[in-house]
C-alpha cells in the first residue's frame, strides 16, 4: 500500500509540472507556429485560418518565415530581422560575460566565508527581487540620465562642462542588463562552488601550482556546471530581453524582442510575429539540445 | 630500532609555535628528524599534530620559531615552492582528473618535458599497482585504490620529505592492516623522510621508527615505540599508550639500583633506581598484561602480591581480560593470554584471587 501511494505521489510531483508546462508553453507554442504558416488577416481577425472556412482550400503559407531571411531584393540574410537577431545573441553573450566575470568572484567570495554570514549574503544577492523590475531599470535611468546621479559628479568635478551622454546608449543598456541579471548567475555559481572540496586546492599548492594556476586547474574545472548553468539562465532571457533595451537602449540598436513586439502591435502582423519567435526559440533551444545530449553521453561514461 | 642513516636533523623544527586568536594550537614544539625516518605525530583530536603537520606543509605560517629541511630554512616558503609533498587525509584527489593526470599534475607544475612525465607517472602507477586503472576517474575506485593514487601523487615529485595525514583513517580496518605493511614497504622503498600523523597508536607504533606523543599543543614524549610503550616518561604518554593501571603514592625507597612507592595498594617495589627525593610524589604504572591472576598464592612470589576480588571477566579470543578490586577499593586491570582452548579459565566472577608482577615490569612516572 505504502509503495502504491508514494509511487501515485511521485506520479503527482512530476505530472502537475508537467501538465503545466504542456498547457501553458508547448500549446500556446503549438499555437504560435500555427499563426507562423498562415497568411495575415483583414480587420478584426488578426490571421486567416489554415483552411479557407468557405472552399476547404489549405492555405500555408512560408513567406513569413522566408521574409526574415531573405531581403525584398532577394538578398539572402540581409535582412534587418538577422541583424536584430545577431545584435540580440551578441548583447546577450556580452551580457552573460560580464555577469560571470562580475558574478564568479562575488560567488567564490560568498561561498568561501564562514557558513555563519552565508545567509545573510546570499540574501543581499537576492534582496533586488524585493523590489519591482521596472522600478530598477528606471532608477538606472536616474543614474546616468544627462542630469543623473554620474553626470552630476562629472560636471562638480569639472570633467566635462556638458552632460556625457550615458543614458540610451549600448553601455547603458548592457549595465542595466548586467544588473538585473547578475542574481542569475552568482546563484547556481555559488551552489557548485559551496560544494568543493577547498582541500583541493591545498593539494594542487602543495603539488606546485601557484594560486592561479590552481584556480584554472581546480577551481575552474570544477564549477564547470555552475559556469555552463548561470551562462544559461543569463543568456537565454537576454536574448529575447523587450524591456530593458526599450528603457534604456538606444533607437538605432533594435534588439529582436522590440522587433516582434513592432510587428505583433504596430503592424499588426501576428503571422511574422510569430514565426520571428519561433525562430527565435529554434535559435536558443537547438544550441541547448546539443549541449544538454552531449552532456548526457558523458555522465553516462561516468564522469561526475 | 630507528635507522636514521646516523643523520640526525634533516628536518628541523625549532621552537615553533601557531597561535589561532586566543588558542595556543602549537605550543614550542622543537622536532629533528633524521633522513629515511619514519616518524609519527601520535595524540588524540585538537592535540596540534595535524597544525604542526600544516606548518611542515606550509599551508600554515609559524607565528614564531623555524623550520629547516636538508639545512635549508623553509619557513617562509608558500607550499608550491617546498619540496615537500602530503598525502591529505581524505586524499583530496581531483575529482576531474583520471588517476593518471592526477599523478602527473606535481611533474607537469614543474615544466618537466612530456616524454619525462609520462615515464615518472608509468612508474608511479606501476609502484603502486594501479597501471590498470590509469584513465579512471576517481569516484570509480575504491577507498584502497584511491589511496595508493594519493600515495604515488605525493611521491611522483619526488620530495624530500613526505607529510601523511591519517593515511589510513578513511580505510576499514580489514584493509587497513594489510595496507599499513604496504605503505611502509613503498616509502622505505623509495626511502623518502616521512612525517605522519595520527590519532591511532597502532597504526603509529607499526608503521613509524620514532613517535612523538603530543597533547595539548606540546610534544610529551619522543621514542622508539618500544620506547614510549614500556618507559612512558609521564602519566599521559603512559595511559594514552596502551592499556594501564596507575597506581598514585610517594616514593618510599630510592636507591641506585631499586625504589620502592608506597600506594594505596601498599608499598609497590620497581627494579630500578629513579632520581628524585623520598616522599616525592609519584605514579606507578604497571601495564595490564604485564600482571599475573591466580587462585593459589604463589609460594615463591613475596613482592608485588596482593589480593583482591575478581568483578569483571572480558573474554576477547586471544586474551581475558579481568577486573580485580582490592580491599582498599582499587581497580586493577589484568589481562592474561588464552594459550590453550580445552582448559576453561578457572577464574570466574567474585572469585578471590591473587595478582603480582616482577618489580621491572613496574615504571615510576614523576610526571
Amino acid at each position: 500500500m505504502a509503495g502504491l501511494s508514494s509511487r501515485s505521489g511521485r506520479r503527482l510531483v512530476i505530472g502537475i509540472p508537467s501538465f503545466w508546462l504542456f498547457v501553458f508553453f508547448f500549446l500556446p507554442f503549438l499555437i504560435l507556429l500555427y499563426i507562423s504558416f498562415v497568411d495575415m488577416g483583414e480587420s478584426v481577425h488578426p490571421f486567416k485560418p489554415l483552411w479557407d472556412p468557405a472552399t476547404g482550400v489549405l492555405q500555408l503559407k512560408y513567406e513569413n518565415y522566408l521574409s526574415i531571411f531573405q531581403s525584398a531584393e532577394g538578398a539572402w540574410l540581409k535582412t534587418i530581422y538577422i541583424e536584430a537577431y545577431l545584435r540580440s545573441i551578441w548583447y546577450a553573450l556580452c551580457t552573460a560575460i560580464l555577469c560571470l566575470v562580475i558574478g564568479y568572484p562575488f560567488a567564490y567570495f560568498i561561498a568561501r566565508s564562514a557558513p555563519s554570514i552565508r545567509p545573510a549574503l546570499l540574501l543581499l544577492v537576492m534582496l533586488p527581487f524585493w523590489t519591482s523590475f521596472l522600478l530598477r531599470v528606471y532608477a538606472w535611468k536616474g543614474i546616468l540620465g544627462d542630469y543623473g546621479v554620474i553626470n552630476q559628479m562629472i560636471m562638480g568635478l569639472g570633467l566635462s562642462s556638458q552632460p556625457v551622454q550615458l543614458l540610451y546608449t549600448d553601455v547603458s543598456m548592457l549595465i542595466g542588463m548586467t544588473y538585473v541579471y547578475l542574481p542569475f548567475m552568482v546563484l547556481p555559481l555559488y551552489a557548485t562552488l559551496v560544494k568543493m572540496d577547498f582541500r583541493l586546492l591545498e593539494a594542487a599548492y602543495d603539488l606546485g601550482a601557484t594560486p592561479w594556476k590552481a584556480f584554472w586547474l581546480v577551481t575552474v574545472p570544477l564549477s564547470k556546471a555552475g559556469i555552463i548553468a548561470g551562462f544559461m539562465l543569463v543568456f537565454i532571457p537576454s536574448v529575447g530581453e523587450f524591456v530593458i533595451p526599450s528603457l534604456l537602449g538606444g533607437p538605432e540598436n533594435i534588439m529582436i524582442g522590440r522587433v516582434v513586439w513592432d510587428e505583433m502591435f504596430t503592424g499588426n502582423n501576428w503571422p511574422r510575429a510569430s514565426a520571428l519567435a519561433v525562430v527565435m526559440i529554434l535559435l536558443i533551444v537547438v544550441p541547448l539540445a546539443i549541449y544538454y545530449r552531449y552532456s548526457g553521453n558523458r555522465s553516462e561514461a561516468g564522469s561526475p | 630500532m630507528a635507522e636514521t642513516n646516523g643523520q640526525e636533523g634533516y628536518l628541523v623544527a625549532e621552537n615553533l609555535v601557531k597561535r589561532f586568536a586566543e588558542v595556543v594550537a602549537v605550543d614550542d614544539v622543537s622536532l629533528s628528524i633524521g633522513k629515511g625516518e619514519i616518524f609519527a605525530l601520535l595524540g588524540s583530536s585538537g592535540c596540534g599534530k595535524s597544525t604542526l603537520l600544516r606548518m611542515l606543509a606550509g599551508f600554515e605560517a609559524p607565528s614564531s620559531g623555524r623550520i629547516f629541511l636538508g639545512g635549508q630554512d623553509v619557513t617562509s616558503l608558500p607550499p608550491y615552492e617546498r619540496p615537500v609533498n602530503m598525502m591529505f587525509q581524505s586524499y583530496a584527489l581531483f575529482p576531474h582528473l583520471s588517476t593518471w593526470d592526477n599523478v602527473a599534475f606535481g611533474l607537469m607544475r614543474e615544466g618537466l618535458p612530456r616524454a619525462e612525465i609520462q615515464k615518472r607517472t608509468d612508474e608511479m602507477l606501476a609502484l603502486v599497482q594501479l597501471s590498470a586503472f590509469a584513465n579512471r576517474k576517481p569516484h570509480q575506485l575504491s577507498g584502497g585504490q584511491q589511496q595508493r593514487v594519493a600515495l604515488a601523487r605525493s611521491l611522483a615529485k619526488r620530495p624530500r620529505l613526505l607529510l601523511l595525514d591519517e593515511p589510513l583513517g578513511a580505510l576499514d580496518k580489514k584493509l587497513r592492516e594489510q595496507t599499513q605493511f604496504e605503505l611502509v614497504n613503498i616509502i622505505e622503498n623509495v626511502g623518502v623522510t616521512c612525517v605522519m600523523v595520527t590519532h591511532d597508536q597502532e597504526e603509529a607504533m607499526t608503521m613509524a621508527n620514532r613517535i612523538a606523543v603530543m597533547s595539548k599543543g606540546r610534544v610529551l614524549q619522543v621514542g622508539t615505540p618500544q620506547e614510549i610503550y614500556e618507559f612512558p616518561s609521564n602519566r599521559f604518554v603512559a595511559d594514552f599508550i596502551g592499556n594501564v593501571n596507575l597506581l598514585e603514592g610517594q616514593l618510599s625507597l630510592d636507591a641506585a639500583d631499586r625504589c620502592a612507592v608506597t600506594t594505596a595498594l601498599g608499598e609497590v617495589q620497581v627494579g630500578y633506581g629513579v632520581s628524585g627525593s623520598l616522599a616525592m610524589p609519584v605514579a606507578v604504572a604497571v601495564r595490564p598484561e604485564k600482571i599475573s591472576i591466580g587462585r593459589q598464592r604463589p609460594a615463591a612470589i613475596d613482592r608485588n602480591l596482593f589480593a583482591g576480588r575478581v568483578t569483571e571477566i572480558g573474554y576477547f579470543g586471544a586474551y581475558n581480560s579481568y577486573i580485580v578490586v582490592t580491599p582498599q577499593g582499587i581497580k586493577i586491570k589484568i589481562n592474561e593470554p588464552n594459550g590453550s582452548r580445552h582448559v576453561m579459565p578457572n577464574i570466574s566472577w567474585e572469585d578471590d584471587v591473587f595478582f603480582w608482577w616482577e618489580d621491572t615490569d613496574a615504571v615510576v612516572l614523576r610526571d
